[in-house]
């Protein structure tokens, strides 16, 4: 057979997880990790991310949007998902998606943006005409008070909200991390790990990611970047990256030093099939590159357009890491043979239902999303002539 | 009451809520099947749908009432254990309806796949290397009912 | 042979109006059948299997299997020197047509003949997010194929690799044990169609049925033993070589 060496049991040979469910775990893990970031500010009380708040929530709502779609293209039969909601097999983690989501968008993500957003939103409605009125108008569910003690109450109320959207977040795309990590068929994804290292890598991504997007929507307003919140939101994706990575290392010295039934198969895998994106894509240039450039930035004294330098190259590497972590889960895990005997190749369709451009095309339209919430729900306040007073401009 | 007044909003929100989640149930009643749960956690009625897949193999029973003749050859012979499909192939059509001809078996390729020589079957099977019968077809001298010849199977 | 499966069909007339409807299509259970009365799995007995892959081709014309996937397949093993942890394996075509004869050498080889182990504790079902794959109440793991999703997680659960994607149904399918057969009193398509008897189709909850007296004089084993999946493919003389 074409693609496979050794022995797989005959139903093995095709892959039956392709590149969009690589790009799920991916897309919520953005979403996990950009509202970690934000609940920094709302829970934690660190002042200085700020700036980066309604800009961490409007990108969690953005990838949130998009997250069902891989798996819909995926599906065999995706007009008979509702079936999740409606019998949902308790014993299947998998169910439980449905509802997850369902809570994290609803009673989490929109109640808090709504709560954080509702002033501005009152106010857009008064002073827009046409449709934007009706648009505005219609977010407001017909309620304009605005008075201090509305306020007060949304902002207590909003405190309670991020309070329970942290585990929330955790629970969103930690099961993802257990519908791959409960399998015990499959020794390259069953362990108790699994679940802690998807959370980590997630907060990991998204902090990345935000970080990037809120450097590049400064230079887009031709407004200056906060050096302040940009320093500490680095240092945060430091720390957690260590712990990230420590715990990966855990699994992989685990896994060799106990060299079960499955290591042998395995082993040669990562060696050869998984070499690039493994070796050298996810550890040396996703992980400890930025890492390390990280580091740097920590024990010297860089000036502001180097560090802004380095954090755009360590966030892009980040993200291409995380992402090809995903890809060696997902991908890695349906290459070798549960007989421990053979492999195969993934064929990635290029124009295909779940091929690469349609991967393509699910990466970019958070992106498309968030430029248009970004308009409707400005994160930052209008500027009138010239750099936002708002910002403390920093070079 | 003063906080009704300053978190009015809160309630219309919350409403949504409410009238999402009757909505939702509401539709549940006209979508879940009505036969799910019957049985465990799916669909009872799949069970009696699965069961009432065709059937293609009739079965060496229905064979029987009609082949006497061949029951009685076999019987004391090697083949005594083989069922007559699993050379004849599926015959259910057959068994249903007589006058439908089963395929006329080739002796020459069909005895082949469980008699050729291969040092990988168990060593106590009857095998044959392949100049066994100088290309003549397995019927030539065995009687494919009681094949061995050394017992009056020969033709 | 099979006294036992006399006993099943109580009044021939009577089996023959069931299957009648049955080849007709109208969905109406064989009316002598209780689920709750049986409790199935199957005998392997490796010694018997000669790889001649009536099985295969059998449980394709019987089940309408597209080709390229398999409910049920045959492996042929070689163990050379005792080395269990390193044997040869090949199912050319999942052992459809046979295999090529091998050469004698000093190494041992055996067939192993592969399904779908309806497992007790399976899983396979334990995973499917809407129901669409169960344990019967007769210990049989089928699929509703008019309601999977295809998301295929229980393609991925299973520890056995007998389960796949129809390439046309885009739903899930595997061996059903021919469970339109064994509730009506046939055997399984493979059973019927295997030459020497190394498939047999057991009935576990039958106090008449052969296997409970095999099971009490013959050692037997599972595959993949320590996932604990309760398992009901019994196989005779397993080598431990075996995946």
């Amino acid at each position: 057979m074409p693609g496979v060496e050794g022995f797989m049991y005959p139903n093995e040979t095709a892959l039956h997880w392709s590149v969009l469910i690589v790009l799920y775990p991916f897309i919520t893990g953005l979403v996990a990790g950009a509202f970690i970031l934000a609940s920094l500010e709302r829970v934690f009380r660190v002042e200085d991310v700020k700036p980066t708040y309604r800009l961490a929530l409007l990108t969690a709502l953005s990838f949130l949007l998009v997250a069902p779609l891989p798996l819909q293209l995926h599906l065999g039969h995706p007009e008979r998902s509702y079936e999740m909601y409606f019998t949902p097999h308790s014993s299947s983690a998998m169910a439980m998606f449905g509802f997850v989501y369902l809570w994290y968008l609803m009673a989490v993500l929109v109640t808090e943006i709504w709560l954080d957003y509702r002033r501005d939103i009152v106010l857009m409605s008064e002073s827009s005409k046409g449709v934007k009125h009706w648009m505005y108008w219609l977010m407001t569910l017909g309620s304009n008070n605005i008075s201090e003690r509305s306020l007060a109450i949304d902002e207590r109320v909003g405190w309670i909200v991020t309070l329970v959207g942290i585990p929330s977040a955790f629970l969103l795309h930690g099961y993802v991390g257990f519908i791959f990590g409960s399998v015990k068929a499959n020794p390259w994804w069953s362990s108790p790990l699994m679940p802690v290292v998807f959370i980590l890598s997630a907060m990991v991504s998204g902090i990345a990611a935000v970080m990037l997007l809120y450097m590049l929507a400064m230079r887009l307003r031709r407004e200056a970047i906060d050096m302040h919140c940009v320093d500490t939101v680095a240092r945060y994706l430091f720390y957690i990256f260590i712990v990230a990575f420590g715990l990966e290392m855990l699994d992989l010295i685990h896994r060799i030093y106990e060299a079960d039934e499955s290591f042998r198969s395995l082993n040669f895998m990562v060696h050869t099939k998984l070499y690039f994106s493994h070796i050298v894509i996810q550890i040396v240039l996703g992980t400890l590159t930025p890492i390390l450039l990280l580091a740097l930035t920590q024990v010297w004294k860089f000036s502001a357009i180097t560090r802004k330098r380095i954090y755009t190259v360590a966030g892009c590497l980040t993200l291409i890491g995380i992402f090809a972590m995903r890809w060696n889960v997902v991908i890695g895990g349906q290459l070798f043979s549960k007989s421990f005997l053979g492999y195969t190749t993934y064929k990635m369709g290029l124009a295909t239902r779940e091929g690469l451009l349609v991967a393509i095309a699910l990466t970019v339209l958070p992106l498309v999303i968030l430029w248009v919430l970004v308009k409707v729900l400005p994160p930052w306040p209008e500027r009138s002539q010239g750099p936002s007073a708002a910002i403390t401009p920093v070079i | 009451m003063g906080i009704f007044k300053d978190a009015g909003h809160l309630f219309r929100f919350a409403a949504l809520f409410v009238v999402g989640t009757l909505t939702f149930l509401g539709i549940r009643g006209f979508f879940v099947p009505k036969s799910f749960g019957e049985y465990g956690h799916y669909r009872g009625n799949a069970i009696v749908e699965v069961a009432a897949r065709p059937i293609h193999y009739a079965g060496n029973q229905a064979c029987e009432t009609c082949h006497t003749d061949v029951v009685n050859k076999k019987k004391d012979g090697k083949h005594a254990h083989v069922n007559c499909e699993a050379c004849h192939g599926p015959l259910a059509k057959h068994a249903d309806d007589p006058s439908v001809e089963p395929t006329k078996l080739d002796t020459a390729v069909l005895c082949l796949s469980c008699h050729t020589a291969s040092a990988a079957k168990p060593k106590g099977f009857a095998q044959v290397a392949e100049d066994h019968s100088s290309g003549l077809p397995c019927e030539t001298c065995h009687q494919p009912h009681s094949p061995a010849i050394a017992a009056g199977g020969a033709k | 042979m099979n006294l036992s499966r006399r006993h099943f069909l109580i009044l021939l007339p009577a089996a023959a109006v069931a299957w009648q409807a049955v080849l007709a299509g109208s969905p109406e259970a064989s009316p002598n059948y209780k689920m709750s009365e049986h409790w199935w799995g199957m005998l392997i007995d490796i010694p018997k299997c000669i790889g001649c892959g009536n099985c295969v081709r059998a449980c394709q014309a019987e089940n309408d299997v597209p080709d390229g996937y398999f409910r049920t397949w045959v492996e042929r093993y070689h163990v050379s020197d005792g080395n269990l942890s390193n044997p040869e394996v090949i199912s050319p075509d999942g052992g459809k047509e046979g295999f090529s004869p091998a050469k004698e050498d000093e190494g041992k080889y055996f067939f192993v003949p592969k399904l779908c182990n309806q497992c007790a504790d399976s899983p396979c079902t334990q995973v499917c997010p809407v129901g669409a794959t169960f344990t019967s109440p007769d210990g049989v793991v089928l699929v509703d194929q008019t309601y999977c999703m295809g998301c295929a997680y229980c393609v991925q659960a299973c520890p056995y690799g007998c389960r796949y994607i129809h390439p046309t149904k885009k739903v899930v399918d595997k061996c059903t044990l021919c469970y339109h057969r064994i509730t009506k009193g046939l055997t399984t398509a493979c059973c019927e169609a295997c030459p020497t008897g190394a498939r047999q189709l057991a009935d576990l909850k039958n106090p008449k049925d052969p296997i409970h007296e095999f099971l009490k004089t013959h050692s037997v084993q599972v595959l993949k033993p320590q996932m604990a999946t309760g398992a009901k493919a019994f196989y005779y003389d397993l080598d431990g070589s075996v995946r």
